[in-house]
């Protein structure tokens, strides 16, 4: 039995195609998924990401404790509100999670997981607590519902829809959020968009969702999640990578932080003996097709295979991640076996688009 | 709901089948298969004069989500492919019985029968 999200009678109203992910009965989309892409491209959508989950960490031992858990360093988070994009490694350096980390106060941190690998985030978390007796609470937030809404017009939008959140939120950089009310109003996205992810009560998600689609933000589905995050550059966990992927080779060295000597984050000692094997980068396809995962890359430097694959609706072409022999360089041109067919693609540097523009 | 017009013939796979007054059989997929596909970006479809079995894999349809195989649904040879459906595969999605992709010489003997009508067709959906 799949489960639900607060706002799923308000996708099945709106005639959404409802699918499972991760467990969750999710819409895939509501009408044309290429239409709601171009919607966050050029004006402002809006994505129920509540199957994802937010855990609060709190008590005085709150900051030790993410410091060697995570592989990014909250460290760097110094004022409330901060944000930071990190992987959650396991003791071979595989990735465990990706996740958002929130800084609230240096005894009250926030982290959003992946909904299929929320379970398992949470009893490795608790398996470390009680192992290092650390003074760590850590509190599951089912009671929330997560919206994200995203576009050239999402700021703007949302502060028409909630009442007194401009004043609150208009001073926010990327990557910082802001406590509003029963509100989290967090300037961060998956989508290479400007916009907020906005955290609320269950309760009361659904006239959140009805008061941001009346101010003009259209309703959009995972398929349109999808392809604006490829074109992104952003890794789907357990896609992109998983635990037995070196964060190095999946396109996330700038997430790993070693600057801190005396800092041993879980993972550390592998990551630092074997340093980068291979290189990530997109693939924009010259032939006809459309790149998807698990396809065979040849180039003259060996063998590489896709990790994601779709057709980009803002470059009218296939594109694709790729992960590569480390010698492949921006600019060459490699071999995809498109299910039997040779195709040409070119490989370039992620993202593919950024705000709206190619980058390719 | 999706439209399943009486007057075609179908398969399992979501093909369908009109029979034309010249003899030849044009080919298409249903709308239901549209729907679950989603936005259609790419198709290959099969040359001019290649002979095909029934059930064989003869075309390509990709959408944004995925791709997917369309099938022959009797032995026959292949007289034509509609380019303009190459062209602009989203004129699937807006309509899938007004947009076909390619035209079936059946070989002698080819089993039409075998073929499901509008109500076998919507049975078959249904369960799904």
């Amino acid at each position: 039995m799949s489960k639900q999200t607060p706002l799923h009678r308000a996708h099945v109203d709106a005639g959404a195609r409802m699918v499972d992910f991760a467990g969750w009965e999710m819409p895939v989309n509501y009408g044309s998924q290429i239409e709601e892409h171009h919607a966050v491209r050029r004006h402002a959508g809006m994505f129920d990401v509540s199957h994802m989950l937010a855990i609060d960490v709190t008590g005085g031992d709150g900051r030790k404790f993410l410091r060697t858990l995570l592989a990014n360093d909250v460290a760097k988070l110094t004022a409330p509100g901060q944000a930071l994009y990190t992987c959650m490694l396991n003791p071979t350096g595989g990735v465990i999670d990706d996740l958002i980390v929130y800084h609230f106060a240096d005894d009250r941190y926030r982290l959003v997981v992946n909904a299929g690998s929320a379970d398992k985030d949470v009893a490795w978390m608790r398996e470390r607590i009680d192992r290092d007796g650390a003074d760590v609470d850590l509190a599951p937030r089912r009671d929330l519902a997560m919206i994200a809404v995203q576009g050239p017009q999402a700021r703007r939008l949302c502060w028409q829809a909630i009442v007194g959140s401009e004043a609150a939120s208009e001073a926010l950089s990327p990557f910082q959020a802001v406590e509003f009310g029963e509100l989290v109003i967090a300037r961060t996205g998956y989508t290479g968009e400007d916009g907020f992810e906005l955290t609320v009560p269950a309760s009361r998600a659904v006239s959140l969702w009805r008061e941001l689609a009346d101010a003009g933000v259209a309703p959009c589905g995972l398929g349109a999640r999808d392809t604006l995050r490829l074109e992104a550059g952003m890794n789907l966990y357990g896609q992109d990578m998983d635990e037995d992927t070196s964060p190095l080779d999946a396109g996330l060295a700038w997430t790993i932080d070693f600057k801190d000597q005396s800092r041993h984050f879980v993972g550390r000692e592998p990551l630092e003996n074997s340093g980068a094997r291979r290189r990530m980068l997109g693939l924009v396809l010259e032939d006809k097709g459309v790149l998807r995962a698990h396809m065979k890359v040849t180039t003259e430097h060996g063998d590489g295979v896709t990790t994601s694959g779709s057709f980009s609706p803002t470059l009218q072409k296939a594109i694709a991640f790729a992960r590569l022999p480390l010698a492949v360089a921006p600019g060459e041109h490699v071999t995809v076996d498109i299910r039997g067919r040779m195709a040409d693609a070119r490989a370039v540097k992620l993202p593919f688009v950024r705000k709206g523009q190619s980058l390719v | 709901m999706s439209k399943v017009p009486a007057d075609l013939k179908y398969t399992k796979s979501h093909e369908w089948i009109r029979s034309d007054a010249d003899g030849l059989l044009t080919v298409g997929i249903t709308d239901h298969a549209q729907e679950a596909l989603g936005d259609i970006v790419f198709l290959e479809l099969p040359e001019a004069g290649r002979s095909v079995a029934a059930g064989e894999a003869v075309a390509v349809i990709e959408s944004v989500k995925a791709a997917s195989d369309i099938y022959a649904p009797v032995d026959g040879e292949i007289i034509a492919s509609n380019t303009a459906a190459t062209d602009a595969p989203e004129a699937i999605n807006a309509d899938a019985y007004d947009n076909w992709l390619f035209k079936l010489k059946p070989a002698p003997g080819a089993d039409l029968d075998a073929l499901l009508d509008s109500a076998g067709y919507e049975a078959e959906i249904a369960e799904a």
